[in-house]
């Protein structure tokens, strides 16, 4: 059952810890050269995955131990997995290019507490998404999460004050019991079906009581970590009050991660169980997130945190994809492009999110502030990174040919084919109040500034680079309309979301 | 049928619940933790899982009782302030509310497992033989599903880098936890002389026999850890300072070994972490020799907690 | 009733418990040790369903024991680190509390480094 390939599959998850795991042995300023090295080796494999998975035209397989499930633990990877596992390779190597100027650690000097844990921090974060991406069996998954958290909750509090501790103390607590509630779903599965793989499950699991609550609990603890309204209090504070970095790390891939796994549990392991009004549900709670995050984002008065809140807005239009996958099903339609459009609104928020942030610490360092009423004179110090601004707002946005309008684009499409118009109407009021808050932020920074003023510190070009190349990514993943093969179905069943058993 | 046993021991555990939730003085509701973690071992034995109780005993009421029991200590001064900020009358019966919803929920679902169980015991039978240990347990945890063992020392790793990044930035690189100092005639300096020695044989002896008896090397190495904490605490020793090489190979040695030896699976079985025929046994063995030192560092240090103090 | 399910009912009500303490209790050390009742009682029901699955000679399905074995240690390394960041918090600010208009610096004397 191992298909070729699927060697590569460990090779992603284990590379980055091993690189975690080196660097901290080796200590001092070799972290960083640590840290890149594995982003080549992890890029490469990444690709390699995606490569194997095209050419075979399979779900790329992977037997750990030679073991089969239901026994023993499969790796396994189709098109949802390698669009993310190439995705996330893409962002961290970004992040990185960028966090070299922050926390580049010089020659000559000690090895520091903050720039050090960042790049073991980083490399944790990839290990545990790559984990999360390819792993087949829910209780591998439940480790990863946890790994995910732990490695997630310190970057929050890196810079080690009291409020960003405070900030990160409620995100793990939120997490936390996250974890536990899917825990305790994948435990009330195998009381009932005697296995945790995933393919196994969707074979066995039949639509009673017991599923139902084992998905509810499953789901809200997952919802938890995604931080989709209304458990999304946590989300705002410990993503402004990270090091640009790190909060690039926290709101580009670490939500993506539970998110993913909603994905895999309702269209893998629950297709014919999942109800129509259970996904509205999902599908109202991620319009309430729209409307809420982006009305919100607009009074901020820091860049940061309004960026923050879009994260919280744009997590909503993740899940506006489960109500229209399961109308499309129930219609006999083809749900495909519905799951298209979820992952592409996934990918382009990510590397839009990661170059927002960036641009905002940036932005920081140049003027000594964050206050969104005082941008000027912005425009002239960091060109490049105003237009990877406002480039990762329009993705935000949704114009063409952004990724952003492409996700939109199939959603939309989506939701006129089974006429729940009123997805259409959120997406297109979330689109208006996002380009409200982008245009705010670009218009401000585009004011000459005061005269006499100077930038407190002259910032590198490479990081500016760096978060224009992840905008233009966002911006330019649009193409992706013009890709021969649709990667994202490759390997994945056909079972309708909802309904048919 | 339950007997009163098994009765007995399920209405004490949802006492001591209720006074670990519901207690005033949070000191209190620590130690009625821990005292229910350590009737909950005696649960696990009467489920028929030794290894569990062992794990449960070393780790869960042991270690985790020592962490909270510390916290708790060193947060005493805050009981004042807590006591005044309980949540209103609203906030708390939403929550009585959720809480029964989602018992009521669970306890259906548990009287609505299906009979007969579904159950792996079978194939685990059944492929017991090819791993060469006589213990399902271990061979579940090293070979059936060795990958989820790795992730766990993984966990613990970044665990304890987490709580690394929790030092103040002048003493990063440092000493965790203060400098202890005990009363060099008194009982706890008595007991961290004479203990070690003792902790060290037995903890040795239940990582060897975990392979066909109840055991294995996360009890070993919790034991192990216990006794390095003893005397940490007790001042005959300092924890050593985190930027150590020596301790920081000691953390990674385990975990890359394993991984080395998943990778020689992966060139001569065919899979990452399968064994070659007839090789299963000893390379099980190098695995667990190699993890329960790095275990045993990882897990104190973890109780050890964030560096404070630089040289002294 | 048979013992697995008496500790599966037991589990029920200890999950329970657990998350009325980490929704009711504000103070963060409470918060961690209702988390860790609840992870207990998932425990429970994890070992209950495995003695269910009692078959070949052994007293109980060996695959969900051990990963309760994996379990009890994850979330061993979760207390540990919600305990050295509430520690660390206490340290930084003084205070414990997780709501956002607390002060975010202690006044006066720090009690521990």
């Amino acid at each position: 059952m191992t298909t070729d390939g699927g060697l590569l599959l460990a090779v992603a998850v284990l590379a980055p810890f091993v690189g975690v795991m080196a660097g901290l042995a080796l200590g001092g300023r070799f972290v960083v050269r640590v840290a890149f090295l594995t982003l080549v080796v992890g890029l490469g494999t990444a690709l390699g995955v995606a490569r194997a998975l095209v050419q075979s035209g399979r779900a790329v397989v992977y037997l750990l131990g030679g073991w089969a499930p239901p026994l023993g633990v499969a790796l396994r990877a189709d098109g949802l997995s390698a669009v993310m596992l190439v995705a996330v390779a893409v962002v961290i190597g970004g992040i990185a290019v960028y966090a070299r100027a922050d926390f580049g650690m010089p020659a000559g000097t000690p090895e520091a507490r903050a720039p050090f844990t960042f790049w073991l921090l980083l490399l944790a974060v990839w290990g545990s998404l790559n984990l999360v991406f390819v792993s087949g069996d829910l209780f591998t998954l439940y480790v990863a999460l946890e790994l995910l958290t732990f490695a997630g909750v310190p970057l929050v509090c890196l810079d080690g004050k009291g409020e960003t501790l405070r900030s990160a103390l409620r995100y793990l607590l939120f997490a936390l019991v996250g974890s536990v509630l899917y825990l305790l779903g994948a435990t009330l599965l195998f009381g009932a079906y005697g296995t945790l793989d995933i393919a196994l499950l969707a074979a066995r699991v039949r639509p009673e009581p017991i599923t139902w609550v084992a998905a509810a609990l499953m789901t809200t603890g997952l919802l938890a970590k995604t931080a989709l309204f209304p458990l999304h209090i946590w989300l705002p504070p410990a993503h402004a009050g990270a090091p640009a970095a790190a909060s690039a790390v926290l709101s580009a891939l670490v939500v993506k991660g539970s998110w993913f796994l909603v994905v895999r549990l309702w269209f893998d392991v629950f297709p014919g169980v999942i109800t129509r009004p259970s996904a509205q549900l999902l599908g109202a709670l991620g319009a309430s997130a729209i409307l809420v995050g982006n009305v919100v984002a607009l009074r901020q008065a820091r860049l940061k945190l309004l960026i923050a809140y879009s994260t919280v807005a744009q997590i909503g239009y993740l899940f506006l994809m489960f109500p229209l996958v399961a109308g499309l099903d129930a219609a006999h339609l083809d749900s495909g492009s519905a799951v298209t459009g979820g992952m592409l609104q996934a990918i382009s928020h990510a590397t839009a999110k990661a170059a927002m942030f960036m641009a905002a610490g940036l932005v920081y360092a140049t003027l000594g502030h964050d206050r969104v009423a005082d941008l000027r004179g912005i425009g002239r110090a960091l060109p490049m990174t105003v237009v990877a601004f406002a480039l990762g707002g329009a993705s935000l946005i949704g114009l063409p040919p952004s990724g952003g309008f492409l996700a939109k684009w199939l959603l939309l499409s989506a939701a006129v084919a089974t006429a729940q118009w009123w997805w259409a109407l959120v997406m297109l009021v979330g689109g208006l109040l996002t380009s409200a808050y982008v245009f705010l932020v670009v218009v401000r920074a585009m004011a000459p500034a005061e005269a006499g003023w100077s930038p407190k510190v002259r910032v590198p070009r490479y990081p500016q680079v760096a978060v224009l190349a992840l905008a233009l990514c966002s911006f330019l993943l649009g193409a992706a309309a013009l890709c021969p093969v649709d990667v994202v179905r490759i390997g994945r069943p056909h079972a309708a979301l909802v309904g048919s058993r | 049928m339950i007997g009163m046993v098994d009765t007995g021991l399920a209405l004490l555990i949802l006492g001591l619940a209720v006074w670990a939730i519901a207690a005033r003085d949070t000191f209190a509701a620590v130690v009625g933790f821990v005292a229910y973690g350590l009737l909950l071992t005696l649960i696990w034995v009467r489920l028929h899982a030794v290894d569990v109780a062992l794990t449960e005993g070393a780790i869960g009421g042991g270690l985790t009782g020592a962490l909270l029991i510390g916290a708790a200590a060193r947060l005493r001064a805050t009981e004042a302030a807590a006591l005044s900020e309980r949540p209103g009358v609203a906030l708390r019966t939403l929550a009585a509310v959720l809480s029964a919803g989602v018992t009521a929920a669970l306890a259906v679902c548990v009287l609505a497992l299906p009979v007969p169980a579904p159950t792996l015991a079978h194939e685990a039978a059944a492929h017991v033989a090819a791993t060469g240990v006589g213990n399902p347990i271990p061979a579940v945890l090293l070979a059936f599903r060795a990958m989820d063992t790795l992730l766990e020392a993984i966990v613990l790793l970044f665990a304890l880098v987490g709580v690394w990044s929790l030092a103040p930035d002048r003493a990063w690189g440092g000493r965790p936890g203060p400098r202890h100092h005990a009363d060099p005639n008194g009982m706890l300096a008595y007991i961290a002389r004479v203990l070690p020695p003792i902790g060290i044989i037995v903890g040795a002896y239940i990582f060897w026999v975990g392979a066909d008896y109840p055991g294995g090397k996360f009890q070993g190495a919790t034991i192990l850890a216990a006794m390095w904490l003893l005397v940490m605490m007790s001042g005959l020793s300092d924890a050593p300072p985190i930027r150590k090489t020596w301790l920081r190979v000691g953390l990674v040695a385990g975990p890359l070994v394993f991984i080395a030896i998943g990778f020689v699976g992966a060139a001569a079985a065919g899979a990452f972490l399968a064994y070659p025929e007839g090789y299963a046994k000893p390379l099980i063995i190098v695995i667990e020799f190699a993890l329960m030192p790095s275990l045993a560092l990882t897990l104190g240090l973890l109780l050890a907690g964030a560096p404070q103090r630089l040289e002294e | 009733m048979d013992t697995p399910t008496l500790f599966g009912l037991a589990a029920a009500i200890l999950v329970g418990l657990g998350l009325y303490g980490v929704i009711a209790h504000p103070q963060p050390l409470r918060k961690i040790l209702a988390f860790n009742v609840i992870g207990s009682g998932v425990f429970l029901l994890l070992g209950a369903i495995a003695r269910r699955g009692a078959a070949a000679g052994m007293g109980g399905d060996p695959v969900p024991q051990a990963l309760l074995i994996t379990g009890i240690v994850v979330a061993f390394s979760a207390t540990a680190v919600a305990v050295a960041l509430l520690l660390r918090l206490f340290g930084e600010t003084g205070s414990v509390t997780l709501s956002s208009d607390a002060p975010a610096k202690a006044d006066g004397d720090k009690p521990h480094g």
